[in-house]
């Protein structure tokens, strides 16, 4: 009963923790770089949660969230593009590389409640396409995969051959303002880290109310046994599809916070191997774990930078070995090791507590 | 006319490339359900082992035919090595290969890019590959033409091997049922390092020829492997001749649609239609009949 | 549980809602304007500066050279004595061949280390993603390797060629040595290529060359069996290639292969310099044209010396090329700057930018303060049996940089 206790509420704990760390901790002791910085791990951070509940719980290993990112990357850097060009105007890149019109997809974008409905209602559309005919289908495992692989570098290829209308391989970049906000100012920078952790915090908190629902169940129950669900009278398509689009769709959230947070979104960003770059930290933190996806982000995020200033030219090796040993010998993540220190402590209080009970 | 036997030659010639990358896979991922994502540093290795080959030998005449059976031993001892020392623990959760070998494959890339500099090297062709021969009234490289027979030549020993050797048996016994095969007294450890030893060789095979067609440098894997691995899965896991059919009609259809459009957009009509295709067979063009139970 | 779970919802709810509002007064509408303070610590007998290339990913094959020879720059500037008497201290950082990375470590360089100017990028995509980033901090970008022009900041100094230096030059050649009637044009598919074919297409409907082709294919693509087809079957007088890295050698492969040859059908290349010839196999390059303002057989005194110490630092077998040599220059330039400018102020130093000059290894080399550019001579080379290029061709003096092309009467963007 006990044990079972601390079991449950941890996660809860380890939530304010990541909360106290975020939203006091961090901006009291950082500098404005680090905390942007820390802000754009907290946009992966994002994508990551929504990958915990489809590779971790739902046991789909999601190859391309790239695709999903860059949808969201996309349709917020084009607003902020037009934005800046003012109304009826061009955006630069535009003069430069196209025919300085504005084409008509584009158009929509120009109000800030279209594209958020877009970054939001976009992946949900297209996740759901793509997992119905998938998932319907029974293409899964390393099919599955290697598609979602598949369709983030045709994105990538697809977003490097319209110069004239995504700015090709150059991306978007040199945005002056974030919803009327100048994007230079320091205060502005920290609203912004503020709005990618608070984000960050509550899709944890709705992934806690998800993993706990009857949807969440049965989620878990169809990544261990998928025939025996289907037995049960359940379609586990419809399960997996779900898991999918809130997958999808957070990492569409992390992408459009990412654009105004890094200043540039380009095709390198939502490619192959930035798709299995989102999962390192999944892996490293614990992909089934609810906090793991989210701190694995966190702490990625953290080495690349810290590493790759320290050692140039080195990060591959850091990168490489992270997933070897992180998988081989840990496949639970870090989660894994908080929960056998704490088995450990609860072995060390059971004698104490049986003697109790037998006297 | 001429056009279209252009296209169709350039695109039997882009399938057997894609056929001899894609070989070695089809082997691992078909037996083993081994996701490698290192096969296409496997490849690299082959390509860089042909460098120094040809370098050792001062760019001979024989120095490409010597680099085929090296590159064959060093890609299969990469192979044997990635097998004994992580794969081999992970056979129960085959998804995780796919990011670990990711992991060896990063790891081999920066090695390669410190151990032989990042410039790409140069593996000059032998002189008898040099020019082309007309077919048709059109004019085929020769080194097109040896890298199609190449790859007929290690699907037909590949066949050979499968069928008409004990350790083919052996094979085909396991990737029908393991555990069947197992009872049967076929040690399945062994079967798997041998399999794993031929697939990751030919990547190393792969990796020599492809020097006659592009660069020999540390990102040379990495343009491939994503192509690859949708040919596997178009051709269905495991099975041979599907991925025979899946190389050439791949390398086919690039070929028209780069001709009639853009190399970017022929690219990516290719990735979309493979994902189309996956809708209406899943199984791929040819599946395997197991005899497995799960 | 049910209850306990949504208390401390809204507890967490209303932390983050207190932090929001906490910060988000206060902070600068759009309109505003920038202002941004420098860092920069000039009181020790140091003076910090930034080399941002590429160590790993796909543009490693080229910018290590970059990183080799600016970092052969400071030696020679730091045992000379420093800048204004202050020795260089170098932040190295790696781009990783992605702008976005870029991007993060450019701000990292300026507002961290707060170095007193930064020097690298290669790729187009890695200069337009710094740019913003050194004209909100305004700081300094030393910018190596020619580029498709349109462009001019003033927070950011272009060493290396712009199109009226590099490719106009080419075409001068082709049109009057060559003189070719009609032109095919091959490119990797991203913004160099299709704003060079751009002009290039605009200059031949000027000068009645026919453009018989236009083919771009993916960055990194090796499949290059179709567009040799196309370019064959056209049989145009040459071929303008703007293809980018390992593209160059499955290209001159499939090239040679098919029995295309320089006499026949030359190819003018303008990202080929003497690092990539041993790539893409002399023997598939000999007699090809390539486009540049600096060759490693330059024959002067200031180059000899040049190549004799990148040898001696770098091992017998390297070679020494234009985009390593302005990278180079680069440095020497910002010191000669800082020097007339008696400050490593960034105002200071771009006011005293204009007209300082170096005997750089491609010959004289002159700023240029209106647009950042420098003057420099155009030379057409020719790829030899030893994997090196000699000049064919040189447009004889300096060309004052033009990078919006407003000299040329033709052009129309």
């Amino acid at each position: 009963m006990k044990t079972s206790k601390i079991k449950h509420s941890s996660p809860y704990a380890g939530w304010l923790l990541l909360a106290i760390a975020l939203l006091v901790l961090a901006p009291a002791v950082l500098s404005d770089f680090r905390l942007g910085l820390l802000a754009k791990y907290c946009c992966y951070a994002i994508a990551a949660v929504g990958i915990g509940l489809a590779w971790g719980r739902g046991g789909m290993l999601v190859l391309g969230q790239g695709l999903y990112f860059g949808l969201g990357a996309y349709a917020m850097a084009m607003h902020l593009k037009l934005a800046d060009a003012g109304p009826g105007g061009v955006p630069d890149f535009m003069a430069l590389y196209g025919d300085a019109a504005v084409p008509w997809w584009w158009e929509p974008l120009r109000s800030g409640a279209v594209a958020v409905v877009v970054i939001l209602v976009l992946p949900v559309i297209v996740a759901g396409l793509l997992g119905l005919a998938v998932f319907k289908r029974r293409i899964k495992g390393a099919y599955f995969a290697i598609l979602s692989q598949a369709l983030a570098a045709a994105f990538a290829i697809l977003l490097i051959g319209q110069v004239k209308t995504t700015g090709g391989a150059n991306g978007l970049n040199n945005f002056q303002g974030f919803f009327g906000y100048a994007l230079f100012d320091p205060a502005n920078k920290r609203m912004l880290y503020f709005v990618a952790a608070g984000i960050l915090l509550v899709s944890i908190l709705a992934m806690a109310w998800l993993h706990r629902s009857r949807f969440g169940e049965l989620l878990v129950a169809v990544r261990d046994g998928e025939e025996r669900v289907r037995f049960l009278g359940t379609d586990p398509a419809n399960v997996k599809l779900a898991a999918y689009v809130v997958a999808a769709v957070l990492a569409s959230v992390g992408g459009a916070l990412f654009v105004p947070i890094a200043g540039i979104v380009s095709p390198d960003d939502v490619g192959v191997v930035a798709s299995i770059g989102l999962l390192a930290g999944v892996a490293l933190g614990g992909r089934a774990s609810l906090l793991g996806p989210a701190v694995g982000a966190l702490l990625v995020g953290y080495a690349e930078t810290s590493l790759s200033e320290a050692f140039p030219g080195s990060w591959s090796y850091f990168q490489g070995a992270l997933f070897v040993l992180v998988i081989l010998l840990l496949p639970g993540g870090l989660a894994q090791l908080v929960g056998m220190a704490k088995r450990t402590v609860a072995h060390r209080e059971r004698p104490a507590l049986e003697e109790a009970a037998a006297r | 006319m001429d056009a279209i036997l252009a296209q169709v030659f350039t695109g039997i010639s882009a399938g057997a490339v894609l056929l001899l990358i894609a070989l070695g896979l089809t082997l691992t991922f078909g037996q083993m359900g081994v996701i490698n994502m290192a096969h296409g540093e496997f490849i690299m290795a082959g390509a860089y082992t042909a460098f120094v080959v040809s370098t050792i030998t001062a760019g001979t005449e024989l120095s490409l035919l010597i680099a085929l059976p090296v590159g064959f031993l060093i890609g299969g001892l990469l192979g044997l090595a990635l097998e004994a020392s992580v794969l081999r623990w992970m056979y129960a959760r085959p998804l995780d290969t796919l990011l670990v070998t990711y992991g060896v494959g990063l790891v081999l890339q920066q090695v390669a890019r410190d151990v032989f500099g990042a410039p790409a090297k140069e593996v000059p062709a032998p002189d008898w590959l040099d020019g082309s021969i007309p077919i048709l009234g059109y004019d085929f490289p020769l080194t097109r033409l040896f890298i199609i027979l190449l790859a007929a030549g290690c699907v037909a020993a590949l066949l050979a091997v499968l069928r008409f050797t004990a350790l083919g048996r052996e094979i085909r016994a396991t990737v029908g049922n393991r555990d069947l095969a197992e009872t049967l007294g076929i040690s399945t450890r062994r079967t798997d390092r041998a399999t794993f030893f031929i697939g990751s060789g030919l990547a190393g095979v792969a990796g020599v020829a492809l020097t006659l067609l592009g660069s020999t440098g540390p990102n040379l894997g990495t343009s491939y492997i994503v192509q690859a691995f949708l040919v596997v899965v178009v051709g269905g896991i495991g099975h041979l001749k599907g991925t025979i059919v899946a190389a050439l009609g791949i390398g086919l259809l690039q070929a028209f649609l780069a001709h009639a459009l853009t190399g970017s957009v022929a690219q990516v009509i290719v990735f979309l239609a493979i994902v189309a295709f996956l809708q209406l067979r899943p199984q791929g063009i040819l599946s395997v009949r197991t005899r497995s139970l799960a | 549980m049910r209850t306990k779970i949504s208390s401390r919802l809204l507890a967490a709810s209303s932390v983050l809602a207190l932090g929001m509002t906490a910060t988000a007064c206060g902070g600068a509408k759009t309109g505003d304007t920038a202002s941004s303070e420098s860092c920069l610590d000039t009181s020790g007998d140091t003076v910090k500066i930034g080399f941002l290339n590429s160590l790993s990913g796909t543009m490693a094959i080229s910018e290590t050279t970059v990183f080799k020879s600016l970092s052969m720059a400071a030696e020679e500037i730091n045992a000379d004595g420093g800048v204004l008497g202050k020795k260089l201290e170098i932040v190295s950082e790696d781009g990783q061949s992605e702008p976005t990375v870029f991007a993060e470590k450019a701000t990292k360089l300026i507002q961290d280390d707060c170095v007193a100017a930064v020097f690298g990028g290669w790729t187009s995509s890695s200069r337009k993603a710094m740019l913003p980033v050194f004209e909100g901090n305004d700081s300094l970008l030393f910018y190596p390797v020619q580029y498709e022009g349109l462009e001019s900041s003033d927070n950011i100094f272009y060493t290396g060629a712009t199109t009226n230096q590099q490719i106009i030059p080419a075409l001068d050649f082709l049109k009057q040595e060559k003189k070719i009637e009609s032109i095919f044009l091959v490119g990797s598919d991203y913004v160099f290529p299709r704003t060079a074919n751009k002009i290039i297409k605009q200059y031949a409907a000027a000068n009645g060359i026919e453009v018989l082709g236009e083919e771009y294919q993916p960055l990194g693509s090796t499949d290059f069996g179709t567009v040799v087809d196309k370019v064959k079957a056209a049989g145009a007088d040459a071929v303008f290639n703007t293809l980018n890295g390992d593209s160059n050698v499955a290209f001159f492969k499939e090239y040679k292969g098919k029995g295309l040859t320089a006499d026949a059908m030359p190819v003018l290349s303008v990202s080929i310099a003497e690092e990539e010839v041993p790539g893409v196999g002399v023997g598939n390059l000999e007699g090809q044209y390539t486009a540049w303002n600096y060759y490693q057989t330059i024959d002067s005194e200031t180059n000899k010396e040049f190549v004799t110490d990148f040898k001696a630092a770098n091992g017998a077998k390297a070679v020494t090329s234009d985009p390593m040599e302005a990278a180079y220059t680069s440095l020497h330039l910002w010191k000669g700057m800082v020097e007339k400018a008696d400050s490593f102020e960034v105002a200071d130093v771009v006011d005293a930018a204009d007209g300082v000059t170096y005997d750089a290894p491609e010959g004289t080399v002159e700023v240029d303060g209106e647009n950042h550019h420098l003057a420099k001579t155009a030379l057409i080379g020719q790829v030899n049996g030893e994997g090196l290029i000699d000049t064919v061709w040189s447009s004889e003096k300096p060309i004052e940089p033009d990078p919006f092309l407003k000299s040329y009467d033709w052009w129309k963007n």
